[in-house]
């Protein structure tokens, strides 16, 4: 087999060993050998296998499977290989690889398009890594033609500690000889092998504790309906926690943008909960934590919204109409200088002592038995998640029906957080509502929160570009031609915004007319019934 | 997808050795390659160790009741499978005379392929028929082994003359000279003068060799069991020359 690297086809019929050794065990060499003639290779290949996924497993969910497969010697080889659910393969040049990494840094051609459209703006990380000792057997016909091929795959972690990978054999059928490979995968199950569906990533994460899909940025807790509320807030806020910390070194590292986005949601989140459910706690508990994570979220809001703007800066870029997108360099450079000197002001109130204790005593709070607990636990979830909802929509309806053409802009923003915190209580209890019901509220929802979203996120950057304009003539650091180039960015938020204004009143009537309220009232009722 | 025929009215010149060979040659480039064995014989199909035989045989392939995919078998090879000979073969040009449009039949059939293959190589049976014709219309470049003789080459030249007459596209033809005798003064002089003088023959030669003729006792390319010998050497040098002649 030489140094080519040979993987399971995605056509292969896998079976799994009960031994995880490197060579085909007597037994099955005899059983295949009954009739066909046996040829194995005699050394096997060794593969370094890498597999790599967003953190928040994006190529997984897209049906992708993507490896960084190397092999070592003179003529080793370094490549990368994708392969989807249709079993297409794609593959590609790996030399000078490094992870993490972002798709755009991948060598160009169809794997980094593929890669790219899947990952968007996440990096790639190692999920898992492993040793790969494959070896072919050939099965051959009585006129010595090879009719079945099998690959035996020895796996075992890169990684000390991690637990033994059973051996697998992976049957692919020559073309125009189905009946053979039928036969060979009958003798396999005779001596002892069984078919498996777990793919050899599945196999190698299993061994080293993992399991696809382990983080979600989504809020991802099974609740029951006659759960005490208390309970059920404390295992929200759990998760929410979890997925803070998840985060911490994406962000202290600066492997992508989104572990900083992740994380300013769980903190959101953490706060719209002490603010709507915190009652269920105890009242010293939610008034000291509500303040912390205050802090921790102003922390993140400089970095987070030079990110936003570096990251629509290319496509707006983009419809410039007077000005060159080269005229924006200055722009983009003096944002890079700025984002340098706003991650190392986050990352070291992310290493501070107030930072530790904020997250160390609030995991201690949220895991107090419930014997030792000084609050009530409160009523029942389902009760609990039918008030807060009702009580978060009537406040939207409330400010939204007061918006007139002439309202401040103000008026929106209010109405966006309020928006925003009906979105986490609805999101908090999903798993007690009726799951079509749910998605047709949280769809009329999030069509308004995209229009408020717009208007206010145009405005802001608006107003960023202004201000930053002045602080660069002041000190100088932008030609004319670039504060010109601003200027005309600023005209396109503008006229984003007056397209969202002139959008919301149908928006809002879509979700607070007949049909949306009788939505909503359907929802909650489910909940009380 | 490049169509490539191996071609001559006259047999044992050298036409299937040359197409196995190639065609292992093509799919070691990384090529996804089908050799379509059009001989009754079936001596491509017999060194791939593959059965000599197509359900419902060729009757079904060319009136289309089975597709040419569902016949087609996999080599030992990476990138190279097999479209098998059959005996059956040998009635193929009255089934052509039946079909419609019984010169283009084979082209036609071929058509859906082009998305699985980037080579196919058509190994035509010694004739000049209904289905020499049809493989003469599907190839893009046809290959034809010529003994270094005064003969050999007027034929050549008839077959020239009978392509450029092709209404719509016409194949590219390059000969090239096979089974050539370095003892034989005759043979040494055309082979070495005529590829200089003359654009449409291949400057590589295949030697008359005892290893070419190991062949059909190891069932392999020639570059499977000999792969350092000069045989080896000749075809390798004539696919360099046919992929050039062949852009994709």
């Amino acid at each position: 087999m030489g140094d080519t690297v040979r993987l399971v086809e995605n056509r292969a019929r896998e079976y799994v060993l009960a031994d995880s050794g490197a060579q085909l065990p007597e037994r099955v060499r005899d059983e295949l050998a009954m009739v066909f003639s046996v040829e194995e290779d005699r050394r096997a290949a060794r593969l370094g296998r890498t597999w790599l996924d967003t953190f928040d497993w994006r190529l997984h969910r897209a049906g992708l499977t993507l490896q960084h497969v190397s092999t070592r010697g003179t003529r080793g080889t370094d490549e990368l290989v994708l392969t989807g659910r249709g079993g297409q393969r794609l593959t590609a040049p790996a030399r000078l690889a490094r992870w993490p990494s972002l798709a755009a840094a991948l060598p160009p051609g169809p794997l980094r398009d593929r890669v790219a459209a899947a990952a968007g703006l996440r990096a790639l990380l190692p999920t898992v890594s492993v040793i790969s000792q494959v070896r072919e057997v050939r099965l051959r016909n009585e006129d010595d033609k090879t009719v079945v091929r099998i690959l035996l795959d020895a796996m075992s972690p890169s990684a000390p500690g991690g637990a033994p990978i059973p051996a697998r054999l992976a049957v692919t059928e020559v073309r125009g000889y189905a009946a053979p490979a039928r036969r060979a995968g009958r003798l396999l199950t005779v001596a002892g092998a069984s078919l498996t569906r777990q793919t050899a990533l599945d196999a190698a994460l299993s061994a080293a504790g993992r399991h696809p899909r382990d983080y979600t940025g989504k809020v991802d807790v099974a609740l029951r309906p006659a759960m005490p509320g208390g309970e059920a807030l404390r295992a929200i806020l759990l998760q929410q926690l979890d997925n803070l910390e998840a985060n911490v070194d994406g962000v202290l590292h600066d492997t992508d943008t989104e572990f900083l986005h992740d994380l300013r949601i769980a903190v959101r989140r953490t706060r719209s909960g002490l603010k709507l459910l915190g009652d269920v706690l105890p009242g010293d508990l939610t008034l000291r934590f509500a303040s912390e994570f205050r802090w921790l979220g102003d922390q993140t809001t400089p970095l987070r919204d030079l990110d936003v703007h570096l990251l629509s800066l290319p496509p707006m870029a983009e419809h410039l109409v007077a000005a060159d997108p080269l005229d924006l360099q200055p722009f983009l450079a003096y944002l890079g200088r700025r984002r340098t000197v706003e991650r190392r002001r986050l990352n070291r109130a992310l290493r501070s002592a107030r930072f530790a204790a904020t997250v160390g005593d609030w995991r201690k709070a949220l895991l107090v038995p419930p014997g030792n607990r000084r609050a009530p636990a409160g009523p029942p979830a389902a009760e609990l998640a039918a008030d807060r909802t009702r009580r978060a929509h009537g406040r939207v309806i409330k400010l939204g029906s007061a918006i007139t053409g002439s309202s401040p802009p103000e008026s929106l923003h209010t109405l966006r957080k309020r928006c925003k915190e009906l979105r986490y209580v609805l999101e908090f209890f999903a798993s007690l509502h009726d799951p079509p019901a749910y998605r047709a509220v949280l769809g009329d929802l999030k069509r308004l929160q995209d229009c408020l979203g717009d208007f206010q996120d145009s405005q802001v950057q608006r107003e960023e570009i202004q201000s930053l304009a002045a602080a660069m003539l002041a000190q100088q650091a932008a030609p004319a031609s670039t504060l010109l180039a601003m200027g005309e960015l600023a005209a396109q938020l503008a006229v984003q915004q007056g397209q969202a204004r002139a959008e919301f009143a149908a928006r809002f009537a879509g979700f607070a007319g007949t049909e949306g309220r009788r939505r909503m009232a359907a929802l909650t009722a489910g909940e009380t019934a | 997808m490049r169509v490539i025929a191996t071609y001559n009215i006259k047999g044992g010149v050298g036409k299937t050795t040359a197409a196995v060979n190639l065609a292992y040659l093509a799919a070691q480039d990384g090529l996804r390659t089908l050799l379509w064995d059009l001989d009754p014989q079936a001596a491509a199909t017999y060194m791939f160790r593959v059965r000599p035989r197509v359900k419902g045989g060729g009757k079904a392939l060319i009136l289309g009741t089975r597709s040419l995919d569902e016949a087609i078998k996999g080599t030992d090879f990476d990138h190279l499978d097999i479209l098998p000979g059959d005996f059956t073969y040998r009635n193929m040009d009255l089934l052509l005379d039946g079909a419609k449009n019984r010169v283009r039949r084979l082209s036609r059939l071929l058509g859906p392929l082009a998305a699985d293959y980037d080579v196919v190589i058509l190994d035509c049976p010694p004739s000049v028929s209904l289905v020499s014709e049809n493989v003469l219309h599907a190839a893009d470049l046809i290959l034809v082994p010529i003994i270094p003789a005064t003969l050999s080459l007027r034929t050549f030249d008839q077959l020239n003359g009978f392509v450029a007459d092709f209404d719509g596209p016409r194949p590219d033809v390059l000969a090239f000279f096979s089974m050539v005798d370095r003892r034989k003064r005759i043979h040494r002089e055309i082979a070495e003068r005529l590829p200089r003088e003359r654009p449409d023959i291949a400057a590589a030669t295949i030697p008359a060799l005892a290893v070419i003729e190991r062949m059909a006792v190891e069932r392999a390319p020639v570059a499977v069991f000999a792969p350092r010998s000069p045989a080896a050497r000749c075809y390798r040098d004539l696919w360099e020359e046919v992929r050039k002649r062949t852009p994709e």
